[in-house]
């Protein structure tokens, strides 16, 4: 797999040192990890053989800085629009998956004019009663196989990240990556993201793991009901991380729906 | 020099639960967050358990010890004091003998307002007639980021903030405004403000974060380690403390530290492994028994204290103490307690507070399922024979205490109100 290119992007002076991965010619596509933090995988790579594919760092995750001045979520959407006017998108595709997925659809909900489209893979943000999302950092590491992949034996067990457990700087990064994410969607992930989604303007595409036991597929249906025209792809043989267990069809149904001619109405 | 004040003894209940399910650690989780209420916790036990609770810190003041301690733990079977300032309230109106009221303490980062906080210790002050010391705990992350739900990053945010609200409101005049980030209040003016002046001491309960030692000196509050795996595995947390308060200027007045140990005291060394091996073993292999992934939930621990932490092996060494095979000797070698007859008891605390350099020892007397007549035995035994021997520890070297409350203070009580 060819290496992206890496970079630090600063913004506000310094305050934030965010290391960004790009790679790969095309119309631009802006992509938010999850909570496992940022790699770059088959599906990024795959994407980016027809895409310019950027893909930034969650502050304070891994190597990027300025956790503690994004309080909470109003700051940090507000942080993404400087993010993405510093990187030169004023408007964009957005593909978010999990917890990256919840905040493209805070940002197309806040400023609607600045996404063109939206791919929202297993997005967190809402939350059911009858269907509520297990605690991710409350469950043992050898248990967390089970709750992200539909098989949790096969080949994609042995792609998460996990940090060499008698390693205390790894683990300590590792623990600060999943800190930096939890400070946005602890004790449960719902922020209000429900109150917010009908503003959402741009064409959306829902990806969902029809195996996926941390955001049951009924959420998928909730996203679909609450974002007007948007399309719910269900991906048989995938959990939490379709991208990943089914990395051929989610990239056709990404880089479909990314290449459609913009409907009209829209920019 | 002139002679010092002597050792305090605590005697600090925890108030678990006495009567677990045998296969217990092997059938559920954890003790802590998880354990299912309905199915574990018998409320009608619970009631007698309160009356023990209660009964057995009363009788340790009437013994003479010198404080009594509680704290604040929630859905927890070793220590579910979901509010210790009930209890401190029941016994300041039943302990006669003056002994100290140590709340050790209420989990700051749990109040919205921690105004609430102010109150309720000013209120327990009054009450008690000044014999209230206050604990700042920054709390376990299973209480805090688990139980109340207090998003990890915001654990210090949050104490730190209210820390600084009480402080303000209990030596400002008030009304005034607060405008913190947690706590925005536009009238801060709590009825009453303590008895005690400035303020009641403040005690602070620490697990080696350096940013702990660094308050406690910087404030000139008491430093406690409160963990359960007793004084030899203290030493690098109290020598971490005691390297920080040196670099501080801190004087070394052992009164400013503390340490939690469970103690057992019987006629004879053999007659305490017969009296309480049953509920040691109770306490270590089910009231410990804690998922790892519950201990330190990502975020809970800043970047010094993990970097601190790792320097100084804590991992490792708490990994080392929980998976120790747990017998009477394994616990007696490694001091996770400190057992046997009066005599073998007292030498090893004189040498554990000696290396330890404390003056207030944080006596864990009833532990894990030790039934009430055991306990009353062990509270007798200690009080009679065991704290006349090791009061006069620090007494050549004229330590004055410093951040005893003062109502409990023999030779400088507070005037009485009525």
């Amino acid at each position: 797999m060819p290496q992206p290119d890496e970079s630090s992007v600063e913004l506000r002076d310094g305050l934030f040192k965010i290391r960004v991965l790009t790679a790969g010619d095309g119309d631009p596509l802006v992509f938010l990890h999850g909570g496992g933090g940022l790699f770059w995988d088959p599906f990024l790579d795959q994407l980016a053989a027809s895409h310019r594919v950027i893909a930034p760092e969650h502050p304070g995750a891994g190597a990027s800085q300025g956790l503690e001045h994004v309080e909470d979520l109003w700051d940090l959407v507000l942080y993404y629009a400087e993010l993405l006017d510093v990187l030169g998108l004023p408007s964009t595709t957005l593909v978010g998956h999990s917890f990256g997925g919840m905040v493209a659809a805070e940002i197309a909900a806040t400023n609607p004019e600045r996404v063109q489209r939206l791919v929202l893979i297993a997005p967190v943000g809402l939350w059911r009663d009858d269907h509520p999302v297990p605690d991710i950092s409350g469950v043992p590491p050898d248990k967390l196989p089970e709750l992200l992949l539909a098989d949790p034996t096969g080949p994609i067990a042995a792609m998460l990240p996990a940090p060499d457990a008698t390693d205390p700087e790894a683990l300590f990064t590792a623990a600060m990556t999943m800190a930096s994410i939890l400070q946005f969607i602890w004790p449960l992930p719902d922020k209000g993201l429900s109150k917010r989604l009908y503003r959402v303007r741009a064409p959306t595409l829902l990806v969902w793991g029809a195996q996926d036991a941390l955001m049951a597929p009924a959420y998928g249906d909730d996203f679909a009901a609450a974002i007007a025209g948007s399309r719910l792809e269900i991906v048989e043989g995938a959990g939490h991380l379709p991208q990943l267990e089914q990395t051929e069809r989610v990239v056709a149904a990404v880089s479909a729906f990314v290449d459609e001619a913009s409907p009209p109405g829209t920019s | 020099m002139p002679k010092g004040d002597h050792v305090k003894s605590i005697f600090f209940h925890l108030m678990p639960y006495r009567d677990l399910p045998s296969d217990f650690e092997q059938r559920y989780e954890s003790v802590w967050v998880t354990p299912p209420n309905a199915e574990l916790c018998d409320p009608v036990k619970v009631a007698q358990y309160y009356q023990w609770n209660l009964d057995e810190l009363e009788l340790a003041d009437r013994l003479g010890f010198d404080g009594l301690g509680v704290n604040e733990h929630h859905q927890n079977a070793y220590g579910f004091m979901a509010s210790p300032n009930l209890m401190a309230a029941a016994l300041a109106r039943r302990t006669s003998n003056n002994s100290a009221l140590l709340v050790l303490g209420n989990t700051l980062a749990l109040y919205q307002p921690a105004l609430r906080v102010a109150e309720e210790f000013a209120m327990l002050d009054c009450l008690s007639q000044g014999r209230l010391a206050a604990g700042f705990p920054v709390g376990t992350s299973m209480d805090v980021n688990r139980c109340y739900g207090i998003t990890p990053t915001e654990t210090r945010p949050r104490f730190y903030e209210a820390h600084d609200l009480i402080m303000k409101a209990w030596t400002e005049p008030g009304p005034f405004p607060y405008n913190g980030r947690f706590n925005k209040l536009r009238y801060v003016n709590p009825w009453p403000q303590p008895l005690q002046k400035p303020h009641p001491p403040v005690w602070l309960a620490g697990g080696g974060s350096v940013e702990t030692y660094e308050m406690a000196v910087a404030n000139d509050y008491t430093y406690s380690f409160l963990s359960f795996f007793g004084y030899q595995f203290a030493k690098k947390v109290m020598d971490g403390f005691w390297e920080t308060a040196d670099q501080l200027g801190s004087d070394g007045n052992p009164y400013q530290a503390g340490f939690a140990q469970q103690i057992c005291v019987s006629e004879t060394d053999a007659k305490a492994e017969e009296d309480y091996l049953e509920h040691v073993l109770y306490f270590f292999n089910k009231c410990l028994h804690i998922p790892p992934y519950y201990f330190e939930t990502p975020g809970y621990r800043t970047r010094r204290s993990s970097e601190f932490a790792i320097k100084a092996n804590r991992p490792a060494d708490i990994a080392q103490a929980l998976v120790m095979e747990k017998n009477w000797k394994s616990l007696v070698d490694n001091g996770l307690i400190i057992a046997g007859s009066p005599d073998t008891v007292a030498d090893r605390l004189i040498e554990a507070c000696k290396g330890l350099r404390v003056g207030n020892l944080i006596a864990l007397l009833q532990i894990g399922s030790m039934p009430h007549g055991l306990t009353e035995q062990n509270l007798t035994l200690f009080a009679n024979e065991v704290m006349p021997r090791i009061r006069g520890l620090w007494e050549s070297e004229g330590w004055k205490h410093r951040w005893w409350p003062q109502g409990a203070r023999q030779d400088d009580p507070v005037p009485h109100t009525s």
